[in-house]
């Protein structure tokens, strides 16, 4: 489990910002290497392992998708010394005052996103959050080595390190979603030793979060009889206690609502029951804003289930997660592919 | 290719209604495409270059479309209420002229309102085609129109009504004259609907399969007074996107136009922009993906009826787009 | 114990060892009431150099060299070892504490922050609502603290309580010609004043105050300046640099200070008038040094000076700061060399001060 917990410590170190996912997605490449049997890339620069299953061919195909993009910064301006920023992904701007950065410029410079004072803003922010059009980086580099090493387009991600706290919490950037990264590397290191009837393409989808283009083209490419996602949820803390929030350490949440196809959610539950994992039923009313509402209806459709590990203080820099919640969802998810007949398309009716 | 932009604004394609446009389009290009089509939703696609070995399927993509106004209502006076076909700014409607595909022409006013502040809304506006009552309209519910307006050549800048995307169409069209040896097979697409919801885009982009996609269309720019924030401004040449509200560039796109530019000796701008998109957010998500980026031409006052290009941009936007198509494509 | 000297004429300069000093400064914790980590460090360094020390009823650290010369004057130097932070009110029970803000800190720098809670520096972190959940209005308002927690994770296993205080948990780095880290304000001013006392002047009575609970309302320092009875003092602080481009591209004329252009000389803030015998002796010794310095603009803000001033029958008084920006935030930026110039400045100007100074009147 020490070996789960360091190649996390290693994903929510590495950066890979939507659409710039190369340098996360060559940790993952490392990691899954000797997990599959093979590994190919998709036109759009996800990742795809590929682990055959053990009965004889044709054999029914399951993708199991966890998004490896991160929220982040871009520079958009340069003014003398100081860089004008936007975001890839969702990020709220009012935590960004005071974070402190690395500008991903000819060399990686460490940065710190700054407000300026009240009275060099517009007299309507006065005590009030301040939007990103306003906030700054500040390298602490002079004008002449900005201008020598900093681009427009250059890319700024978090430097929040990883904090371990007690309890076997791990708190940093990126948890969302680097943590079902990890999940998938566990699930796949249990299936070393479980066997599997269907072929499973394991999938570290690009750019979740600004357009789901990694889910929708590796799910047209593949075509797999079915889905599973993990993504993150909200767990309970401040600010957050609603009927779609879980505890940390209650286990993985199994999605329920028009995206999820029913059988699976029941499968799921089955199986998670017997191993007495604990779980969380997570409503879904309408959509579920994870790769799921991409892959259910691309091409003639997919059969999707989505499973999320609880998280809070999402898309912040200092998401907290429970470790054992990875490691339950990881373990899961193999059982659930080891169980998997070969014959159970035919039990995916909607009624 | 100042005249070919001029015949182009003075012609009319609202959202869905595009045949005039294309009509005119296909008339330039048709001698010079191995193969020419229109297709259901009325894209026009024309092929020209043969895939050799080192070359690539190339999706070279400008829309037809432009923004409009569409008629809902002639009330009993023969005014015409209408609303929007695309973004249609309502500040840039108050004392605007429109023409309708028919030919009719008007100007669209508003009701008054004792608060100077007031941002009237597209309800509160209408059309005064000149008639006295309902029935001595021409034009009913259903009719589009679109700006009108003359084109102005100031020299270095050129000032039309939609030049968002003429300038794109204007591109593509002198390209495909003009193209003469490339490794690639080079898919012209003229698409439709863009400004609504790119059905264009995503079906043209379903049917060719390209390898790559390029699209060509105008971006806002930050150099007017106490504009937007923004990086880009005219007479700086060609932008190339990064980002934009829809989609992030494919980086090896990003980097191939910035090494074409560089080896061209084509001055280029980064662009990054925070409000709207174009069709190549949707190329991008077609089939298995298609990695996608955009030759922007700064342009001003997007969706008014007097946008303003420099004409020099436009030039280099073209020469860059010719040096992308004309050879091979390299993407690391 | 030994009094050391430096063997030559030369000023003693900051260099690698002053800036490993400053690190151990900035990442020790010592909020407001709290300041027994950094005082520790205090009296590790000078506690080879001192003729006399005290540690008074507040904390205050007092140390003295004394004079080689006759009639020297008695110069107090004052720097502050508290920093802004947190204390925690409540215990909500699952790990989450309420708690109120030590200290002027805008609300608006605390949302997404990490924290050291107490003396072990417990991991603690103050979260936000995700933005998932919130909706567009509820983003054009700041969060206040009081909907916000310090959440120390799944088990309290340091038995962490009300009462205990919270910094913020960044890590001192330097990138080039710039130094980052929490709380240069004021660790930068109590290293100088530790390097200081190191080379004490041989003319004058250095007179060290290390003091606490500035960011409070200059508390420490108003019995720190009644014990020492000084005959003047200088009060050694870090001072804002609003120097970034104003957010509509006009000139930006309310900078307070600026990077790079040295030493921040105080004429006047919302608490002190410096005297002005001192100021033209120290901007004598700047130029004949070539030390670069500015004048720090009038206005608002405060130092110890201001509570210096006021004791007894009063007391001739300069602040002198190093530049720095985002103060009262998580990280603070200097540059090396304001604080290296301000150091020369310090030096050399208390290297020929006397007694002659205050013959004239103010």
């Amino acid at each position: 489990m020490t070996d789960a917990l360091s190649i996390l410590k290693e994903l929510i170190s590495t950066s890979g910002l939507s659409g710039y996912e190369s340098e996360v997605r060559e940790v993952i490449q490392k990691a899954w290497s000797p997990l599959v049997n093979e590994l190919n890339l998709s036109k759009l620069g996800s990742l795809h392992g590929f682990k055959h299953g053990a009965a004889i061919e044709p054999r029914p195909k399951i993708l199991i998708a966890t998004h490896m993009d991160a929220i982040g910064l871009m520079v958009t301006g340069i003014e003398g010394e100081f860089l004008r920023i936007s975001h890839i992904g969702g990020i709220d701007p009012r935590i960004l005052p005071g974070q402190l950065v690395k500008v991903h410029a000819k060399e990686v410079l460490p940065g710190l996103v700054i407000k300026p004072p009240d009275h060099l803003l517009p007299e309507s922010t006065a005590g009030k959050p301040v939007e990103i059009g306003h906030l700054f980086v500040d390298t602490g580099l002079t004008k002449q080595e900005v201008a020598e090493l900093v681009t427009v387009g250059d890319l700024v991600s978090f430097a929040q390190e990883p904090v371990e706290m007690a309890g076997d919490v791990l708190v940093g950037h990126s948890l969302d979603n680097r943590a079902s990264v990890a999940a998938l590397t566990l699930c796949l290191q249990e299936l070393q030793t479980l066997q599997h009837q269907w072929d499973v393409w394991a999938v570290a989808s690009v750019q979740e979060e600004v357009t789901f283009a990694g889910a929708y083209t590796s799910g047209y490419e593949i075509r797999p009889d079915l889905a599973v996602i993990i993504d993150v949820t909200f767990a309970t803390g401040p600010g957050t206690s609603d009927y779609n929030a879980f505890p940390l350490e209650s286990g993985p949440a199994l999605g329920w609502g028009p995206v999820i196809h029913p059988v699976l959610f029941r499968e799921f539950k089955k199986i998670a029951e017997e191993l007495e994992i604990p779980y969380n039923k997570d409503v879904l009313p309408k959509l579920s804003w994870t790769d799921a509402d991409a892959l259910q209806v691309t091409a003639e459709g997919i059969p999707s289930m989505l499973i999320s590990i609880p998280l809070r203080y999402m898309h912040t820099p200092v998401e907290m997660i429970a470790f054992k919640d990875i490691t339950r969802t990881g373990r899961l998810l193999a059982e659930f592919i080891a169980k998997l007949p070969l014959d159970f398309p035919k039990n995916l009716s909607w009624d | 290719m100042k005249s070919l932009i001029k015949k182009l604004a003075e012609t009319a394609g609202p959202s869905g209604r595009e045949d005039q446009i294309r009509a005119l389009i296909r008339s330039e290009i048709e001698p010079y495409s191995q193969e020419i089509q229109t297709d259901s939703l009325g894209n026009l696609i024309a092929r020209k270059g043969e895939k050799s070995k080192d070359g690539v399927r190339i999706m070279l993509s400008a829309h037809m479309d432009e923004i409009g106004v569409i008629a809902t209502h002639v009330d009993q006076n023969g005014f015409v209420r209408f609303t929007g076909i695309g973004m249609v700014y309502p500040k840039y409607c108050l004392g605007a002229r429109v023409r309708f595909l028919n030919g009719t022409q008007g100007v669209i006013n508003s009701e008054h309102t004792s608060d100077a502040k007031e941002q009237i809304p597209l309800e509160k506006m209408f059309i005064d085609v000149g008639v006295n009552k309902a029935a001595e309209c021409p034009v009913k519910p259903g009719d589009m129109a679109v700006f009108d307006g003359p084109f102005i050549d100031l020299g270095h800048k050129v000032i039309a009504k939609s030049l968002d995307n003429r300038l794109g169409i204007a591109i593509l069209v002198e390209l495909i004259k003009k193209i003469d040896l490339t490794p690639n097979e080079i898919y012209f697409v003229f698409t439709v609907q863009e400004e609504m919801r790119k059905s264009g885009a995503t079906t043209a982009a379903y049917a060719v399969q390209p390898d790559i996609g390029i699209v060509v269309d105008v971006t806002a720019t930050g150099d007017t007074p106490d504009s937007i924030r923004m990086d880009v401004g005219l007479g700086k040449g060609p932008a190339i996107k990064i980002s934009d509200q829809g989609m992030i560039s494919d980086q090896r796109i990003v980097k191939w136009m910035k090494d074409t530019a560089k080896k061209s000796g084509i001055p280029y701008q980064l662009e990054i922009l925070e409000k709207g998109s174009t069709d190549a957010m949707v190329i991008q998500l077609s089939r298995a993906g298609v990695p996608s980026g955009v030759v922007s031409i700064p342009c001003r006052y997007i969706h008014s009826p007097s946008e303003m290009v420099n004409f020099q941009d436009l030039q280099q936007s073209f020469e860059l787009t010719h040096a992308l198509i004309s050879n091979p494509v390299s993407l690391k | 114990m030994p009094t050391q000297h430096p063997s030559s004429t030369e000023i003693p300069t900051i260099g690698l060892e002053q800036i490993q000093l400053l690190e151990k400064l900035s990442n020790a914790c010592g909020v407001s009431g709290d300041e027994g980590e950094v005082r520790k460090i205090v009296l590790e360094q000078i506690q080879d150099y001192v003729d006399e020390i005290t540690i008074d009823a507040m904390g205050n650290v007092l140390a003295v060299r004394k004079s080689k010369a006759q009639d020297s004057l008695r110069v107090m130097v004052a720097a502050h070892m508290d920093e802004i932070g947190f204390m925690l009110v409540k215990d909500d029970g699952n790990c989450q504490f309420q708690f109120e803000i030590v200290g002027g800190i805008d609300p608006r720098q605390v949302v997404g922050k990490t924290v050291r809670v107490g003396k072990e520096h417990v991991p603690g972190v103050i979260g936000s609502r995700p933005i998932h959940l919130t909706d567009s209005e509820e983003r054009k308002r700041a969060v206040s603290i009081s909907d916000l927690r310090i959440d120390l994770g799944l088990k309290n296993d340091k038995n962490i309580e009300r009462g205990e205080r919270a910094a913020f948990a960044t890590k001192f780095f330097q990138n080039r010609g710039s130094l980052f880290g929490k709380a240069l304000d004021d660790r930068i001013g109590v290293a100088t004043l530790i390097e200081l006392f190191k080379h004490a002047p041989p003319n004058i009575e250095l007179l060290a105050a290390f003091t606490v609970q500035e960011e409070v309302g200059l508390r420490g320092a108003l019995i720190a300046a009644y014990s020492l009875k000084p005959d003047m003092a200088i009060a050694l602080d870090s001072t804002p640099a609003n120097d970034m481009p104003a957010w509509d591209g006009k000139e930006n004329t309310r900078y307070n200070s600026r990077l790079g252009e040295g030493p921040a000389i105080y004429i006047a803030d919302r608490s002190t008038i410096s005297d002005p015998r001192i100021i033209d002796h120290f901007v004598k010794s700047a130029n004949e040094n070539h030390i670069p310095y500015q004048f720090r603009q009038a206005g608002g803000g405060s130092t110890d000076a201001g509570s210096i001033h006021r004791q007894r029958k009063g007391i001739p008084s300069l602040s002198v700061s190093v530049p720095g920006r985002y103060a009262h935030t998580t990280t603070m930026l200097v540059r090396l060399e304001d604080w290296q110039n301000t150091f020369r400045l310090i030096y050399s100007g208390l290297s020929d001060i006397s007694p002659e100074l205050f013959k004239s009147p103010r």
